[in-house]
């Protein structure tokens, strides 16, 4: 028979910060792990590009300080899933640095397991030709050219590995992870039902993402039984309701009911939400369907470009009225110019964003017309090096000024420049590439395990 | 006659992974959720019209335990791409507070 078993999520996301009470609070519960994600792909796709941590080393010293000493003095495991925040090598040594410092600071002694999870262009390529493999809509069959174009490329672990590593360590530093899986590894592994450890896990990793009313970020508790789980806010000023934690399986998910795992698919269709008190949800009534291949999805990040960015601003009507032939007139303008400095040669783009029309929402924007007394015009030029943006840029805001329209007669200063350089060099700017899944050999063979003992 | 911006408690929109962008239109109480629902207010096709975007590449969700409807579309371009403009998809909804709903004919006062 399995008894109750309370799980600590932290927060949800590592250095986004929590009550240091809450976690003492939760201890003294007798929580059997803490987790705490520190991933997301939000921030955009630079982080996994360069290695860099969205929040700042203090920041994520300070919350990883509170649950590493937490979690060694009582005794009990503490998982970190996504390191670093996209768990890349680079993000994962960083991470590393930042716990061994605090182990040394604050003399504590464990076993540490760290989870690579960074994946090798070659490895990725073996994956490809053996046909492990596929793309996921709305993306484009994996080629080598989008293999080779990667900076880097991570694999998203399941509970697997944290399982693996769990058995041999006390902390587990895991690479990019399944948000779930950081707190479903143990449960299952204990025996807990599957639909019980997922959907737990899927509400956990956001910390108190998942209360009526959230002031700041901080922590939540889950106690599984045999077939549901209770949760419940650390904070006394926050509440669950079965409304709010219902509304979490929206968040972040494309569909609600499926929510993809990559040992099969949560279903929360018939789950039933149910108050056991005024801060307390019990969730009973999800189903856990296994997949029929094991598949974790891959995240790769690649180049862009160069940026240099030019703002300026529109305040003629006579302008504003003709926009689109203004900015049209402009870039045959332009590019004819262009022709004759840079040549057909190098590669580059010129992306124009117009606020006061459809700045915000682009190609989706229903009502794409400028109908205000003023627009900002925002436009980014990207190519193979800074240098060659910052000249096709210089020539675009001297050009954009004195671009004429038929009203007015003689060289007119049509585009106000709130700043002197008006052009801003942005440095190199990435994109996600790869969505697509992986079907591993195993489900812990993509992510290799180092122990340290500090 | 009402919209949705005023019958809702939340709209709002936010990624679903760099690729996908997700709609969450939430409510406070279970009836005005059904009015919406029953009546409609939400279909792919109407979503489709208004984002530009084909209808088979959307989807939409009624939620009757969180009270909410939600819509899932692919985005255009990738989060933080250069083409995007929105890298958190968090400003994508606006399109969808002046929808109608009959709020009078579901007996609602609100």
């Amino acid at each position: 028979m399995l008894g109750p078993l309370p799980l600590l999520a932290a927060t949800g996301m590592l250095g986004s910060g929590f009550r240091e009470d809450s976690i003492q609070r939760a201890v003294g519960l007798g929580v059997r792990m803490i987790g705490c994600d520190a991933g997301t792909t939000d921030f955009g796709p630079h982080l996994l590009a360069t290695g860099r941590s969205q929040f700042s080393r203090a920041a994520v010293k300070r919350d990883t300080s509170v649950i590493l000493c937490s979690a060694v003095r009582a005794g009990i495991p503490l998982v970190i899933g996504s390191a670093g925040g996209a768990g890349g090598d680079l993000n994962l040594g960083w991470m590393r640095d930042v716990l061994t410092e605090i182990a040394a600071e604050q003399s504590l002694h464990f076993r540490l397991a760290v989870i690579h999870s960074e994946q090798t262009k070659a490895a990725v390529k073996d994956l490809k030709r053996d046909g492990r493999v596929r793309a996921l809509p709305p993306a484009q069959p994996l080629t080598d050219r989008d293999i080779d174009d990667s900076l880097h490329i991570v694999a998203m672990m399941g509970a697997e590995p944290i399982q693996a590593a769990l058995e041999h360590s006390d902390v587990v530093l895991a690479g990019r992870s399944s948000d779930a899986a950081i707190y479903s590894a143990l449960p299952l592994q204990l025996g807990y039902a599957p639909a019980v450890c997922w959907h737990a896990g899927k509400i956990l990793e956001c910390g108190a993402a998942a209360v009526a009313q959230r002031a700041a970020p901080d922590s939540m508790v889950a106690v599984l039984h045999a077939d549901s789980f209770d949760i419940f806010p650390m904070r006394e000023d926050y509440r669950c309701t079965p409304q709010s934690i219902a509304s979490h399986t929206l968040y972040e998910n494309a569909d609600p009911f499926r929510l993809v795992e990559p040992s099969g698919v949560l279903g929360t269709l018939e789950t039933r939400y149910t108050a056991v008190d005024d801060r307390t949800v019990n969730v009973s009534g999800s189903s856990f369907h296994p997949a029929a291949r094991y598949g974790v999805k891959i995240e790769g990040a690649r180049l862009a470009g160069y940026s240099t960015i030019v703002i300026g601003a529109i305040r003629d009507p006579l302008i504003i009225r003709q926009l689109d032939s203004w900015l049209d007139r402009l870039d045959d303008n332009l590019r004819e110019r262009l022709r004759s400095t840079v040549g057909d040669g190098p590669r580059y783009q010129i992306v124009v964003r117009v606020y006061g029309r459809n700045g915000v929402m682009g190609a989706l924007e229903p009502r794409n017309v400028a109908e205000g007394h003023e627009v900002t015009l925002l436009w980014d030029v990207i190519s193979d090096s800074q240098e060659l943006s910052r000249s096709i840029a210089a020539s675009l805001s001297h050009m954009a000024v004195h671009n004429p329209i038929p009203e007015w007669h003689g060289l007119i200063s049509g585009v106000a420049f709130p700043f002197a350089p008006s052009e801003v060099d942005r440095g190199p700017v990435y994109e996600f590439h790869l969505n697509h899944v992986v079907f591993p050999p195993t489900p812990t063979s993509l992510f290799p395990i180092e122990y340290l003992a500090l | 006659m009402k919209t949705l911006g005023q019958c809702a408690k939340l709209i709002r929109s936010k990624n679903a992974g760099p690729f996908w962008l997700t709609i969450d239109v939430m409510f406070d109480d279970p009836a005005t959720y059904r009015a919406v629902r029953d009546q409609r207010v939400v279909t792919v096709e109407l979503i489709g019209r208004l984002y530009g975007q084909p209808a088979d590449q959307i989807s939409v969700f009624e939620h009757d335990a969180a009270l909410a409807i939600k819509i899932s579309l692919p985005r255009p371009q990738s989060s933080g791409s250069p083409l995007d403009t929105d890298v958190f998809g968090g400003q994508q909804y606006a399109p969808l507070l002046d929808l109608n709903v009959d709020i009078d004919a579901a007996g609602l006062s609100k």
